[in-house]
């Protein structure tokens, strides 16, 4: 393995220390190619039967064990969901689902493999944390916590390389990645870098936005949230999942429980799947790329939120 | 051979008399409780290796009921074998306990919850796996319906079940003959049922699941073959021991009117057939 730690060489170090650890996938070895070397027993392939994979892990975790278990995020959290929240979710066992290919990075796939509503359905069950790493970095430097938190966790996996330098992770607590008084971009996962690099812009264009790298959905950090709506005019929610059960909506009743009252944009899929082609067309298409991000921004900043960015 | 099943036959008959207690005031699914109460009556006296006092032994064998709405025969066989006070009934459907119509685990000696049908199966193989990757003796069984076999999961984790060599897994099917409301060969017929779990690599072995004496044969030898997961399947009768109500297919769940229990009690020890006025209920 290379010197700088990947997903799954922190995985394996992890497994090495905590004899309770499996990993767990249904035919999806992309993250994981060389751990059935390394683990042996405890890698086990079911085959592409995502819900008997869920099913047996929790019988696994009922007899102690941490399986972290792999398949395609929008198979894992939709074929195989109803098992989720009755095995796992009721017990609260501590199974961790990675979803793969989630949101924009299922690229050329089309609808079918787009998870852009897993975060809609996980965050309904009681007790699921959802993790969702801005890149590589924070793929990795989320694992030892989310592995030994005592309850089920569904992971976005991320493994895009970025420029972003990180705070030390907490899971929980947003990283404010700039700081402006203009605007407030709220974002996690994959689009994290994209909107970083927005902000760059919009910076050279003197319009000052403060960005928050949520990193995790549940827990949601909404003090951070609530300090960010307090200063800005206006909030801008990123991110590439349906408007339904996404960030917008976290964040809309947060500021509703908070009785705090300003303009929210919403930026990511209005209702319907994207169009599927090479990751960046689909970002330039979907309006996702720095520049075209920049320019949503720009509208928010100079609208308020009056109109559509 | 152990001949001694009069003891197990009184057993099962005051496991039954529990279950049929249970159908009032709210009511339960009869009608499947007793087509399994032989077996689960079998099953803690003669085959599973757990008691009261080792349900957190990691070693102890593991028994799942994954159709989960017969469980009212497991709170009577856990009342008969010491995991539960029988007191403790009289709070069914109480929302301050525990006691509904589908199986919650924190009642003392229930494994798992259940009531979503095709689930059990993929659990059990978890606790049968790790079993085997700790080298633990603990094997794990499961009751599953004959209806719930038209989940999809059930065969999906049988592969499964099959390609992983559990051979420290028993499924058990009480092959009552009903979906909810409907004979299984009208609408979903399942036979050969025997044939299609062995041809999915299961050792099979059909047997009355009412008679100890084939209870015994099946679950002798376990497993059946190296390398194999079994597949027990156990004919039955919905409603086994009431025959005013054996077979019926409208009598799957029943809230009974407090003297029709009666008529049933003595009905199960053997007075004349009960006849029953209250309204049959479709479930579903």
């Amino acid at each position: 393995m290379s010197a700088s730690p990947t997903y799954q060489s922190v995985l394996l170090e992890l497994a090495e220390r905590d004899p309770r650890l499996l990993v767990m996938t249904a035919e999806n070895r992309a993250a994981i190619r060389e751990l059935p070397a390394k683990l042996g027993s405890r890698f086990i392939d079911v085959g592409i039967c995502e819900q008997t994979m869920v099913g047996m892990a929790a019988g696994l975790a009922l007899r102690g064990r941490v399986p972290v278990v792999h398949a395609l995020a929008t198979f894992l959290t939709l074929r195989a969901y109803e098992f989720i929240r009755t095995d796992v979710g009721i017990a609260g066992l501590p199974v961790k689902f990675v979803g793969a290919v989630p949101g924009f990075l299922s690229d050329g796939n089309g609808p079918t493999h787009q998870a852009i509503d897993d975060i809609s359905v996980m965050r309904t069950i009681p007790g699921m944390q959802i993790i969702c790493p801005a890149d590589d970095r924070e793929l990795c430097a989320c694992l030892p916590e989310v592995l030994a938190s005592p309850g089920p966790a569904y992971l976005r996996y991320n493994a895009t390389p970025s420029r972003l330098a990180h705070t030390p992770y907490q899971l929980g607590r947003a990283e404010v990645l700039s700081e402006g008084t203009d605007l407030a971009v709220l974002t996690a996962g994959f689009l994290t870098a994209k909107v970083a690099d927005a902000c760059d812009i919009l910076r050279g264009q003197e319009v000052d936005a403060t960005l928050l790298n949520l990193r995790t959905l549940a827990p949601i950090d909404e003090d951070a949230i609530c300090a960010a709506a307090l200063a800005c005019p206006v909030l801008v929610t990123v991110e590439d999942h349906l408007l339904v059960g996404g960030l917008y909506q976290l964040v809309a009743e947060i500021l509703v429980r908070h009785r705090i009252s300003v303009p929210v944009v919403p930026l990511g899929l209005p209702g319907r799947w994207f169009r599927p082609g090479r990751l960046n067309e689909v970002l330039e298409h979907e309006g996702f790329t720095p520049a075209r991000l920049a320019a949503r921004l720009h509208r928010a900043f100079e609208t308020k939120g009056a109109v559509d960015a | 051979m152990n001949g001694d099943f009069a003891q197990l036959e009184a057993q099962a008959r005051r496991v039954r008399a529990h279950a049929i207690r249970l159908a009032t005031n709210g009511g339960c699914f009869l009608g499947a409780s007793l087509s399994c109460a032989d077996l689960l009556v079998y099953l803690y006296d003669r085959v599973l290796r757990v008691s009261p006092q080792r349900l957190d032994d990691p070693t102890r064998d593991y028994l799942f009921l994954s159709k989960g709405h017969d469980v009212p025969a497991l709170y009577g066989t856990f009342v008969e074998r010491g995991y539960l006070p029988a007191a403790r009934l009289r709070n069914h459907l109480a929302v301050t306990d525990h006691l509904y119509w589908h199986p919650n685990r924190a009642i003392p000696g229930v494994e798992f919850h259940s009531g979503s049908l095709g689930h059990l199966l993929s659990v059990s193989m978890g606790v049968a796996l790790d079993a085997q990757l700790t080298g633990g003796p603990s094997r794990a069984f499961v009751i599953v319906g004959d209806g719930e076999l038209n989940e999809g999961s059930v065969w999906e984790a049988a592969l499964v079940a099959s390609a992983k060599k559990l051979d420290n897994l028993v499924l058990i099917v009480d092959r009552n003959g009903f979906q909810a409301n409907v004979a299984t060969e009208t609408l979903i017929p399942l036979e050969p049922l025997g044939e299609k779990l062995g041809a999915f690599g299961f050792s099979v072995v059909e047997v009355d699941g009412h008679d100890f004496g084939e209870l015994e044969r099946a679950f002798a030898e376990l497993p059946r073959r190296a390398g194999r997961p079994t597949a027990v399947i156990a004919r039955t009768k919905r409603n086994k021991g009431l025959p005013s109500l054996e077979g019926k297919s409208e009598r799957w769940f029943v809230d009974l009117a407090p003297q029709e229990v009666e008529m049933l009690l003595a009905e199960l020890n053997g007075a004349p057939q009960a006849n029953l006025t209250s309204e049959p209920l479709v479930v579903r």
